[in-house]
């Protein structure tokens, strides 16, 4: 199956102050595939995701040098809206981040700030996106109640039904299991999994296991450089760079 | 093993004693508050009756009662937190979360920090020389909610500011990347999550304004007037200023004793009742969540 590029990185160089924490990173990302990045702590693959969103503008010290086109188009370009960005490109955080509202309001909270007053859209589309999660059954007889009473694991897929909700084209997870426990991890892969039909997914992990499961093409980094791209299975079964396959057989990192 | 279980018993010893000594300066506060209340009821309570709560004071304020200081002090501290409120919140809102750390905002911290720390009764002054005199308000209610609300403020902003210091940035991060405004996520997350906190620093505005006896008597306060209030621009009788004329400036200081008591316990259930008030208020917004 043909997928086509999503995502374009061209010499992407990103700095905090004066401290360069990505460099050089060029790659493609595809439709309606997983995308996962590895490395160790601090190799930049979490900088690299909040780029995608411009969630580092958030850090008025940062500075990025290089492009990324969404759909050929450069997401830095100052008349582009980062409001609309990150209409079209959701994020799921490592820590299951629910506001302290009804679990209804957490879902229809992106609807509402982007403008949506209809009433019986927003509860089509809030059983819709918790359909979609997967979490529907388990959160339909309270879905007034308060989201933070739900496990953690729940309240992770509710922060993905809450970023379905607005319907954008990439999700953006980073490590979004490694707060939760085995069971409620395997809900949220084969989640990954059903969402890739739909939806092009970039994931950042540190379980390499977790990676080789979900992805169908994998980054590795090491100390803010893109070391090797692959399949997925290519990259953990045949690495071609001895520093790869040292990370994966967890002989560092 | 002998050695290690004396040292042990002694660091157990050491902590017995510690913790007894943080009890002891808990204690103190609560006994201290205690007192102030026994002393209160005990000499103020024969003064308390329907007429002493309904009426207004007569015959050069040795009998009747003091209506007038309770309405008059509810305005005040009820105009200065609304005064405060909305400013405060601002400032907050501002200093938290759009001020980018420089001189500037260095500077206006500073300033709030020495308006907590400036004398009551220099607020009076100010508060006589600008909204009394200068913007020609005359001593009026509305001056003396001015002046008490200048005063609240750094408590306001203060409290309202260490509330949003509070909220987790994840729920800023979570709302700004479901493509919310940075004003939309203040608006919609920041300030509901820091309700509490922010109530709790009205709390503690309302009692301060309520109990200041400075700041009102040159821009709100008068000695006597038997009637209410029928407009912001009306000067009125408060409790704490009734108190401070009955003690010190009265003819018959001594008869009027238990009068003096009387306000005083008057006044005390008074911040009471509007702390309690924003108690449930809040506790019934936690317990929304």
């Amino acid at each position: 199956m043909e997928h086509s590029l999503k995502i374009k990185i061209k010499d992407l160089n990103f700095y905090y102050g004066d401290f360069k924490a990505l460099h050089d990173i060029s790659m493609d990302i595809y439709e309606n595939q997983v995308t996962a990045f590895i490395g160790p702590s601090g190799c930049g693959k979490s900088t690299l995701l909040r780029c995608l969103n411009r969630m580092n503008d958030l850090i008025s010290i940062s500075r990025v040098e290089g492009q990324i086109l969404l759909d050929d188009k450069d997401i830095n370009d100052p008349n582009l809206d980062v409001v609309t960005l990150r209409h079209n490109v959701g994020m799921v955080f490592q820590k299951p981040n629910p506001f302290p509202k009804s679990i209804f309001e957490n879902v229809a909270y992106g609807l509402r700030v982007n403008g949506i007053k209809d009433k019986a859209y927003i509860e089509n589309q809030v059983e819709k996106s918790l359909v979609q999660a997967a979490i529907w059954d388990e959160v339909k007889d309270r879905i007034h109640d308060s989201a933070l009473g739900l496990s953690g694991g729940q309240q992770q897929r509710l922060c993905i039904a809450r970023a379905l909700a607005i319907e954008p084209e990439v999700i953006l997870m980073d490590e979004p299991a490694s707060a939760l426990d085995p069971i409620a991890t395997q809900k949220i892969e084969e989640l990954i999994l059903q969402l890739k039909r739909s939806y092009t997914i970039i994931v950042v992990t540190h379980n390499m296991q977790q990676a080789a499961r979900v992805s169908d093409v994998t980054a590795f980094f090491y100390l803010g450089k893109l070391i090797e791209l692959d399949d997925t299975q290519t990259l953990f079964t045949k690495p071609k760079l001895k520093q790869t396959e040292d990370y994966i057989t967890g002989r560092f990192g | 093993m002998n050695k290690s279980s004396s040292l042990l018993r002694r660091r157990k010893l050491v902590q017995v004693a510690i913790f007894g000594l943080f009890r002891l300066s808990a204690a103190i506060n609560g006994i201290a508050l205690l007192i102030v209340v026994y002393f209160l009821v005990a000499r103020g309570w024969r003064a308390i009756n329907w007429t002493f709560l309904t009426q207004p004071p007569m015959d050069s304020m040795t009998k009747g009662g003091i209506l007038p200081c309770i309405v008059g002090t509810l305005c005040l501290s009820l105009g200065a937190v609304l005064v405060a409120l909305p400013i405060g919140v601002a400032s907050a809102v501002y200093l938290n979360e759009y001020a980018r750390p420089g001189r500037l905002l260095r500077a206006i911290r500073i300033g709030i920090n020495n308006l907590a720390g400036v004398p009551s009764v220099v607020f009076g002054l100010f508060g006589l020389a600008f909204f009394v005199v200068w913007l020609k308000m005359g001593v009026s209610i509305l001056a003396g909610s001015l002046t008490l609300g200048v005063l609240t403020l750094p408590v306001i902003i203060g409290s309202s500011e260490e509330a949003m210091r509070s909220v987790p940035d994840t729920y800023r991060e979570a709302s700004l990347a479901l493509g919310a405004t940075k004003w939309q996520t203040i608006y919609r997350v920041v300030l509901p999550a820091a309700l509490p906190g922010i109530l709790t620093g009205a709390i503690l505005g309302i009692s301060r304004a309520a109990g200041e006896t400075a700041p009102i008597m040159f821009t709100a306060a008068v000695f006597y007037t038997p009637s209410l209030p029928t407009s912001v621009l009306d000067e009125i009788m408060a409790l704490p200023y009734h108190i401070y004329v009955l003690a010190t400036a009265g003819t018959e200081i001594e008869a009027t004793r238990h009068l003096q008591y009387g306000t005083a316990l008057v006044l005390i259930v008074l911040v009471l009742g509007l702390n309690l008030i924003a108690i449930i208020y809040r506790a019934r917004l936690q317990r929304r969540r």
